[in-house]
């Protein structure tokens, strides 16, 4: 038991010691202007998307709830940490914070009538309250109405974007591996053995849908402050579809799998960006194959251990075949 | 009154295509449990393949919309074999994302193909003759009788196919237990296939009489009627086909009346509002059935 808490001590000094690394490694190059503009400026964009496609994989991945808002969401934080930001002219930290605050509440007022309905009524439904979010942001005519707000301040730096993405992962992983996380898991498996086990799912399904909207709000808050401007066009059904396609491609269920889901579309649309015509075609059809053959995702629900596993696996393989060999 | 009556015919216009799309919604959820998200894309082909029939060829109305009708049932069918067939038994939100990619598909494939622009409709499609009413307050135009007219013939022709031919009986009877029809003999892969024509035709007709009403097309049209023929079919009792004729007037009409009143910035905003209402209060549709959950 001792060895394992050792072990598990070590474990996070290890990845503590090579997030800060990387840290350092990656604000350096930026300074230095090693990484060109364009690059920098996607580093911001998948940063934002990684926070997005985790908090949507805790409700969609672990919890089972089918949301199809998480765009809402986002669009909500974006306009409250614009509005604190460039009317009112308070700090970041003031914008985030209101932005964590009305998507919280907005979650809450969202989920607890609609958490009640199940799989596809939930994603319509989901879908039909971020619809509305942004129909009323169009007509709200103090933040711009449909032109959207424009001279957001610029406070989104490397060092807030990265710690975010950080402090969103870690939180999402120990909230999974805790006692609550174990009861949203129990609710996607089974959710009426979950509740014939004592597990009060309504709860558990309202908590897991505050806390992904809370980090879209953030993420939202993020993109506000680095882009200068917003509309609430940005964040129309196709955004939701976009941060579903980078949970679902990665691996639905696994936090590992959402970034690295996230990293790959990135690098997908990046490599197309010359290809104007056919780069949506392209990325549809990627999406299709990777659907019909590997509709787990390229990680599947276990995350980098199905790899480990995998590669474990062919190893054993060739010891076996060079043992029989040798016999 | 004379603005009531007006709006009622323009709202019943929008609501039969509307009804039409939805139809096809409800009978794919009806019978393999999938939102078709790529539907309102088949809606968007038909309204090309009406423009080249009726522009490239000189097609008249009535035979661009049957041959368009014809076109889009065989890719429903293709869709269906192509990209739904082999994740049937996936889950759900993996359907759903296939569903996506193929609607995504169609759209950027259609503009890769065509062009991006928005085409505009032969204006001389539909007679262009009106009725007027209320001493000429209220115009009934000869389109608004067209659509009418022939979404109330393609409903009265599937009716008969579901409820007076065997097809329709198998039809039935997939939805209603898929291990059951294949036992009793049925042949479901054909039947589901058949399914998708008959939805994707009327989506092709509905996208033909857009075209001649509103005489302009463009490759993202489908997107915006598909998700609110969705709510139509919603509204209706999803998986219930006169749920689905219900719930395209009953959004048309509303639609309208929206717009009428002034708010018409709002108008997307009601259909979900009226979407999410139902949905909380009676999940499976102003038409629908309760059906308790068994363990």
């Amino acid at each position: 038991m001792k060895n394992l808490e050792m072990l598990n001590i070590k474990n996070i000094i290890i990845k503590l010691i090579l997030i800060i690394l990387f840290y350092f490694i990656s604000s350096f190059m930026l300074e230095q202007g090693i990484i060109p503009p364009h690059i920098e400026s996607n580093m911001f964009f998948i940063g934002i998307n990684i926070i997005l496609a985790v908090s949507l994989n805790l409700i969609n991945g672990f919890t089972g709830q089918f949301s199809l808002g998480h765009a809402g969401f986002m669009a909500l934080g974006a306009y409250a940490s614009a509005a604190v930001t460039s009317i009112y002219g308070k700090d970041f930290v003031f914008g985030i914070l209101a932005a964590a605050v009305i998507t919280a509440i907005a979650g809450l007022i969202i989920g607890i009538p609609t958490l009640r309905l199940k799989g596809d009524y939930l994603a319509i439904a989901t879908l039909g309250f971020a619809e509305i979010i942004k129909v009323l942001l169009e007509n709200y005519e103090k933040f711009g109405g449909a032109a959207g707000m424009s001279d957001i301040p610029f406070y989104t730096t490397w060092p807030w974007l990265y710690f975010s993405v950080i402090i969103t992962i870690v939180l999402i992983s120990n909230f999974i591996k805790s006692y609550q996380g174990r009861a949203c898991i129990a609710i996607r498996e089974d959710e009426i053995a979950a509740e014939a086990m004592g597990v009060n799912t309504t709860y558990y399904k309202v908590l897991a849908f505050v806390i992904g909207a809370t980090f879209a709000g953030i993420a939202g808050a993020l993109y506000a402050n680095r882009i200068y401007y917003i509309k609430p066009g940005d964040f129309s059904f196709m955004k939701s579809i976009d941060i579903l396609v980078m949970v679902v491609f990665g691996g639905i269920g696994s936090v590992s799998g959402a970034v690295v889901g996230t990293l790959i579309l990135a690098v997908i649309s990046t490599a197309l960006q010359d290809a104007m015509e056919y780069r949506m075609l392209i990325y549809a059809f990627i999406l299709a194959i990777i659907m019909i053959y590997r509709p787990q995702g390229i990680l599947g629900k276990n995350g980098f251990k199905s790899i480990k596993r995998r590669v474990r696996k062919l190893f054993k393989k060739e010891e076996k075949a060079n043992a029989s060999i040798k016999g | 009154m004379e603005g009531f009556v007006q709006q009622l015919i323009n709202g019943v216009s929008l609501g039969s295509i509307y009804a039409l799309i939805a139809l096809g919604y409800t009978m794919v959820y009806g019978i393999i449990n999938l939102i078709n998200f790529a539907h309102g894309d088949v809606y968007m082909v038909g309204a090309y393949v009406g423009f080249y029939l009726t522009t490239s060829m000189g097609l008249g109305f009535i035979p661009s919309l049957i041959l368009s009708m014809v076109v889009c049932a065989l890719l429903g069918v293709v869709i269906e074999k192509l990209a739904y067939k082999p994740i049937r038994k996936s889950s759900r939100i993996a359907a759903l994302t296939t569903a996506i990619a193929v609607s995504l598909i169609l759209e950027y494939g259609m503009m890769a193909w065509v062009g991006a622009e928005t085409k505009t409709f032969r204006s001389d499609l539909l007679p262009k003759t009106s009725i007027s009413l209320f001493d000429g307050n209220v115009i009934l135009e000869a389109k608004n009788i067209y659509i009418i007219a022939i979404t109330i013939i393609l409903m009265i022709l599937l009716q008969f196919i579901v409820y007076k031919t065997k097809v329709g009986k198998s039809m039935r009877a997939v939805s209603q237990d898929k291990e059951a029809a294949e036992l009793m003999g049925i042949n479901s892969d054909r039947t589901i296939s058949f399914t998708f024509a008959i939805g994707s035709a009327l989506a092709g007709a509905a996208g033909v009489m857009v075209g001649a009403y509103y005489n302009s097309i463009h490759p993202l049209m489908g997107m915006a009627p598909g998700l609110k023929a969705f709510i139509a079919a919603v509204i209706g009792g999803i998986g219930i086909i006169p749920g689905a004729v219900f719930g395209g007037f009953f959004l048309g009409i509303i639609e309208t009346f929206v717009s009428f009143a002034g708010a018409s910035t709002y108008k997307d905003a009601v259909a979900f509002l009226i979407l999410i209402v139902i949905l909380i209060i009676k999940p499976s549709g102003l038409l629908g059935k309760n059906v308790k959950e068994k363990v």
